[in-house]
């Protein structure tokens, strides 16, 4: 594109990329990309090998043959947690979901005094270390009753989320152009009217920019997982996947491919929904 | 603020602007009110929590039965945490840790964007593959890099392989194999120096160095945060209008001048926004750390997050549990809240 604009408009010559330039940012950007895969390498390819073969000094080697390796077996371990983790995350994305676009509708359209501070001091919750709270979390949970349950996981993520929800929403709602919201008062709608009928059809975008950031957000999530459930069938995936690799009865294929199996679920949405992926995290980064 | 349209108060009739305003004044409480639960609950789980937790901090709490008399003398329980050489050693590895992590992650980040800033074909999928890591857990990087910087096999059967260590062993010196995550050696120590100057510095059983297994930890950190900064500078590259880099070329300026003089400082408003997100992570780290290496040989990759979690769940010492937990928010506040005043005075 840009040599092509470049040779059509001869009298003045903006940066010619000269196929040296080229050559170079692109070898680089293959180095790179090794880089960023040798992880990814290591963790499928030992996956799938058989521990019979399986050696220390044989790491970056491809399997031999294609039986599965260990994946059969993480599989077994791992399936109670990978059901856990779905049956926790998918509430608890949903809810904060739609607690951040009434937040964020009300942040943004409806503000009123102090509205801008209090949005403020709820941001602030989404940078705290967790640690700080955990604690008193856990005597909460335990005195409401559901310490140890994946409800009680859910209820934390869900609050735990809304500083990163609202703030998601609230940018999304502060490009809605107000004559849309005027609009609507003038045909007699209220703010509850308005939000139904106006703001939440038009929210699709958000809902899937925000749903995908907390979904990832909420399945990767480790330090809740593990304070806050107590029996290990009950534990998110990463919990389970940490633990694996602590044991050291347990061959290092399993582990592996365990894993690729823990990783999955976040590597899929970002696969195939990379774009909103994207975009909710320069909103949570606050220049949306 | 809510704003009224002038052309509406003409066409209304006086009647229903009556009407219209009654339900104004109750929709302004209606929006306080359907925000309060949230609210509510930031107040009670965010600073409510912080609040008791400092109070854990000064009391004398430290077994499996709550006990909430305040500890004397008052603080007590952070002067003893400062003087405990592991809890020396866990701020000493998050200094350390921080700053190769923003070394690397920042101008990783911002190399990567260069790079793709050039449209080269295939630069979308050179943008997913950086950052993709940033969608997996730190538990699934924290695993699959302890057997990358594992001693016996990853990155060591590399270093082989380039045959390094056949020469090394035609000179008669020992192979180039590192120990990573397993090294217990803290380099570069500054207790002497001090202690030239100020003698009690001879003393101190920290180590005041790097640890070298904090470096691969470091590594791994920035493969998983280094595709948020390069995204965080696409995006602000995408805002450098095509005028501006014209400008430049026309004006004569090399590749080099004009990222070093024009582009570079164009970015500093996400360069400091990209500096604070990954500090305030850096000061949190817990997960990747306590998947990949634990505390490491000699507390050698102990970090805050770490001392926390093993002295409230397995010391069940919860007093130094809290204690710690208010020094990193205390850390992360620093940093943050100048940040989020900042965004609140541009609302």
């Amino acid at each position: 594109m840009a040599t092509l604009l470049a040779s059509a408009t001869p009298t003045y010559s903006p940066r010619k990329k000269s196929r040296a330039g080229r050559v170079v940012v692109f070898t680089l950007l293959v180095a790179a990309t090794l880089f960023y895969l040798a992880p990814v390498y290591v963790m499928v390819i030992n996956g799938l090998k058989d521990k019979s073969y399986m050696t220390l000094s044989g790491m970056w080697n491809l399997p031999l043959y294609l039986n599965g390796g260990g994946f059969p077996m993480a599989w077994d371990v791992l399936n109670p947690n990978i059901w856990a983790s779905l049956r926790m995350v998918i509430p608890a994305t949903i809810l904060s979901s739609l607690l951040g676009a009434v937040n964020g509708y009300l942040l943004s359209k409806w503000k009123f005094r102090g509205s801008d501070v209090i949005f403020t001091l709820i941001l602030f919750g989404m940078f705290i270390p967790y640690q700080a709270i955990l604690i008193p979390l856990i005597r909460t949970l335990d005195w409401v009753g559901i310490y140890g349950s994946w409800k009680g996981l859910v209820m934390v993520h869900v609050i735990y989320g809304i500083p990163i929800t609202s703030l998601i929403f609230r940018n999304y709602f502060t490009n809605v152009p107000s004559e849309l919201v005027e609009a609507a008062r003038i045909d007699g709608a209220g703010l509850i009217q308005t939000f139904f009928q106006i703001m939440l059809p038009l929210s699709l975008p958000a809902f899937v920019v925000v749903g995908i950031f907390q979904f990832t957000n909420i399945w990767n999530d480790f330090l809740f997982g593990v304070t806050v459930v107590f029996n290990p069938a009950d534990q998110p995936v990463t919990v389970a996947l940490n633990n694996l690799n602590g044991t050291n009865s347990v061959d290092w294929t399993v582990v592996m491919a365990a894993a690729v199996l823990s990783a999955l679920p976040t590597a899929l949405v970002y696969i195939f929904l990379g774009r909103y992926f994207i975009r909710g995290l320069l909103a949570g980064s606050m220049k949306g | 603020m809510a704003v009224t349209s002038p052309a509406l108060a003409h066409e209304a009739s006086p009647a229903t602007a009556a009407v219209r305003r009654n339900r104004f004044s109750f929709e302004r409480i209606l929006s306080p009110l359907l925000l309060a639960p949230s609210a509510v609950a930031i107040f009670i789980f965010v600073y409510g929590f912080i609040g008791y937790t400092f109070f854990v901090s000064l009391s004398n709490w430290r077994s499996a039965k709550p006990d909430m008399t305040i500890r004397e003398p008052f603080g007590a329980v952070y002067g003893d945490l400062f003087g405990q050489t592991r809890f020396q050693i866990d701020l000493r590895n998050t200094v350390v840790f921080t700053l190769f992590f923003l070394l690397m992650a920042v101008l990783g980040g911002l190399g990567l964007a260069i790079l793709l800033d050039r449209h080269i074909k295939g630069s979308g999928f050179f943008r997913s593959v950086f950052l993709f890591p940033y969608a997996l857990s730190f538990i699934t990087t924290g695993v699959a890099w302890s057997w990358i910087f594992n001693p016996e096999t990853g990155v060591n059967l590399l270093i082989n392989a380039t045959g390094v260590n056949d020469i090394l062993a035609a000179y008669d010196v020992g192979p180039l194999n590192p120990g990573w995550i397993t090294n217990p050696a803290v380099v570069w120590q500054l207790n002497q120096p001090i202690a030239a100057i100020y003698p009690p510095a001879g003393e101190w059983s920290l180590k005041l160095g790097i640890p070298l297994a904090m470096i691969p930890v470091a590594i791994a950190a920035a493969w998983q945060l280094s595709g948020f900064a390069m995204a965080m500078f696409l995006a602000g590259l995408g805002t450098i209008s095509h005028e501006v880099r014209e400008a430049a070329s026309l004006d004569g300026a090399s590749d080099w001048r004009l990222y070093k003089d024009v582009i570079i400082p164009l970015l500093n408003p996400i360069t400091v926004s990209v500096l604070i997100i990954l500090t305030h992570v850096s000061l949190k780290i817990f997960d990747l750390v306590f998947a990949m290496s634990g505390k490491g040989p000699g507390f050698a990759t102990d970090v805050p997050g770490i001392f926390v979690y093993e002295m409230i769940f397995r010391a069940q010492r919860y007093n130094y549990g809290a204690a710690a937990a208010i020094v990193m928010l205390v850390g992360v506040s620093i940093v943050i809240v100048p940040y989020l005043a900042r965004q609140l005075k541009s609302l």
